[in-house]
């Protein structure tokens, strides 16, 4: 068995960049593989329901090609994991076919395995019924129609998919979704490296350079793993990492710094030591990981919530401003009277109006704590319906209301609200809602997820 | 008196998860964190109220290593659902700005 193993990864998140000058002085360094996260829940979950993905096939385009050429010209295993945002199985073709045409273009050749990670509801349901499934921290209630009626579900895969691809022969992967941390420990746990050194090491590497100093622009990360400690240093040499950079990352995205749960076990990070070994490289150790009593793969739903329109405006006037909240509830009451008008009753179960006040309390709503308004405020009127086609046509008749609601000190008609667009309503379309906070039990890690070769 | 943002270097907070939120303070230098964490004025019953949560959600944690208080709660709303004001969790801290520390 090697003494190290040399970890590079590329960036936090497939999309958003890194510096070809880094990645080159990256290689420099010899790295056995090259890994990336290509997803997140972060932005919402529009694109577990839709299938349409956080950044263009241009941004993926740049940075995959860049991965694949340096990979293949080192001859070491490109991993990329939770393709395109959310890891569907229409998102994971979507980079695989990404994938192919780099290789057409630039003359590449591998061989290819694809890991597949939504999930089959018939399977969902057996394992509910058998009680298989478990809800994490805060998790709605799941029964069937929450799986029937889910757009997608996929699940978190962990490292063994990987590892079979590996022991396969592949020399790229792509994966649905993933453990974001899955995609850097696979292979150095093939290797035989202790497995909390690992997990822990997989852990800062995951989001790229998030982990220095100053992150001014992503960029990649590195990492060298020995039995017993890791080295974490950044490849861009404008960038360092101290042993506080790097313990504050655990803090990152995760409820305790202490714990990262995985489908194999749980990293302990309670008696790490973090210390440097040069003014811009930290030796980290100390860790523990306790296998899990029962293997568990996390499960990520999304389903549809509805279609929505929306109205952005603007009030200045200081009249309408000093009696704004008996004026927006007016205006309120006068918009669902106008829609009952026009749609009549059997409306009222079909759409919801909801106003998002901007100067008062949009980014906090009913928690904020200040009551005050400034000299404008911006005003959001959104419709959610069951059609796009129903949302647009209540929220004309919004904007028709809304715009002329008076005041009392004001006699004749007003125009109170600026609107900025014509038209003012904007179709949004389709939004979601994350359904699925659960952990399922399979049989073995392999079963919820297919793995398919191919020879590019 | 001083205030916490005069004595931290990051307050942050963002999603741990679509369902859970997640604040992180970390301080300046060890000596004031070790004060602010011994004087528990960033405590579960302040959270509560501000958050409007039952205290026994609220899990605090003093993260040594960082010099770092992490405060993790269920998310009010979740991440992105039609009453959501901030899909990332990323403007949810401002109360915590002005907060007095010893």
């Amino acid at each position: 068995m090697a003494s190290e193993i040399r970890v590079l990864s590329a960036t936090g998140i497939l999309g958003s960049g890194f510096r070809e000058e880094t990645l080159r002085r990256a290689m420099a360094w010899k790295p056995d593989f090259i890994g990336a996260d290509s997803g997140s829940t972060d932005p919402g979950p529009f694109y577990l329901g839709s299938g349409e993905t956080l950044f263009s096939d241009s941004a993926y385009r740049r940075d995959l090609r860049l991965i694949l050429l340096a990979a293949r010209a080192a001859k070491i295993p490109a991993i990329i994991g939770s393709a395109c945002t959310a890891g569907t199985d229409s998102q994971l073709e979507r980079l695989t076919g990404i994938a192919r045409a780099i290789a057409r273009e630039e003359k590449l050749s591998f061989k290819l395995a694809t890991i597949a990670s939504e999930q089959d509801k018939g399977y969902l349901r057996k394992k509910l019924r058998e009680g298989r499934i478990t809800p994490l921290a805060n998790a709605p209630a799941l029964d069937e129609a929450v799986i029937d009626r889910s757009a997608h579900i996929v699940g978190m895969c962990g490292i063994e998919p990987y590892v079979e691809a590996l022991e396969n022969g592949a020399e790229v992967i792509i994966a649905g979704r993933s453990s974001d941390t899955s995609i850097f420990s696979a292979l150095p746990v093939m290797r035989g490296f202790d497995l909390a050194t690992v997990w822990h090491m997989a852990k800062i590497l995951e989001c790229g350079a998030a982990c220095v100093v100053l992150r001014k622009y992503p960029d990649c990360m590195f990492a060298t793993v020995t039995n017993g400690h890791f080295i974490v240093e950044p490849p861009n040499p404008e960038y360092r990492c101290d042993p506080v950079s790097v313990a504050s990352h655990n803090l990152y995205e995760n409820s305790t710094p202490y714990e990262l749960v995985e489908p194999s076990g749980v990293l302990d990070t309670l008696h790490a030591r973090y210390e440097a070994v040069s003014e811009r490289a930290v030796r980290v150790s100390g860790s523990t990981f306790r296998p899990a009593q029962r293997y568990t793969i996390k499960l990520e739903g999304a389903e549809l919530a509805g279609y929505q329109s929306l109205i952005v405006g603007s009030v200045r006037d200081p009249i309408i401003l000093r009696q704004f909240d008996s004026w927006l509830d007016g205006l309120v009451k006068a918009v669902k009277e106008r829609i009952r008008a026009v749609f009549g009753e059997a409306v009222e179960s079909q759409y919801r109006f909801d106003v998002r006040v901007f100067g008062r309390n949009a980014a906090m709503g009913p928690l904020e704590p200040e009551k005050g308004i400034g000299h404008e405020v911006g005003l959001l009127f959104q419709v959610t319906a069951e059609t796009q086609a129903l949302a647009t046509a209540l929220t004309k008749s919004v904007g028709h209301i809304a715009v002329h609601y008076p005041v009392p000190e004001w006699s004749g008609l007003i125009t109170s609200i600026a609107y900025p667009y014509s038209p003012p309503e904007i179709a949004r379309g389709a939004c979601y809602r994350f359904n699925v906070n659960h952990v399922v039990e399979p049989a073995s890690p392999l079963e919820m997820f297919r793995i398919r070769y191919e020879n590019v | 008196m001083a205030k916490l943002w005069q004595v931290a270097k990051l307050i942050r907070s963002k999603n741990a998860g679509p369902f859970e939120l997640t604040f992180d303070v970390i301080f300046k230098d060890r000596a004031t964190y070790e004060r602010v964490r011994d004087a528990k004025v960033i405590n579960a019953s302040w959270f509560a109220r501000t958050y409007r949560l039952t205290p026994e959600v609220v899990s605090v944690i003093e993260y040594d290593a960082a010099a770092a208080i992490k405060v993790t709660i269920p998310r009010p709303v979740v991440s992105g659902d039609v009453d959501d004001t901030d899909v990332f969790g990323g403007q949810q801290y401002g109360p915590l700005v002005d907060l007095d520390v010893p």
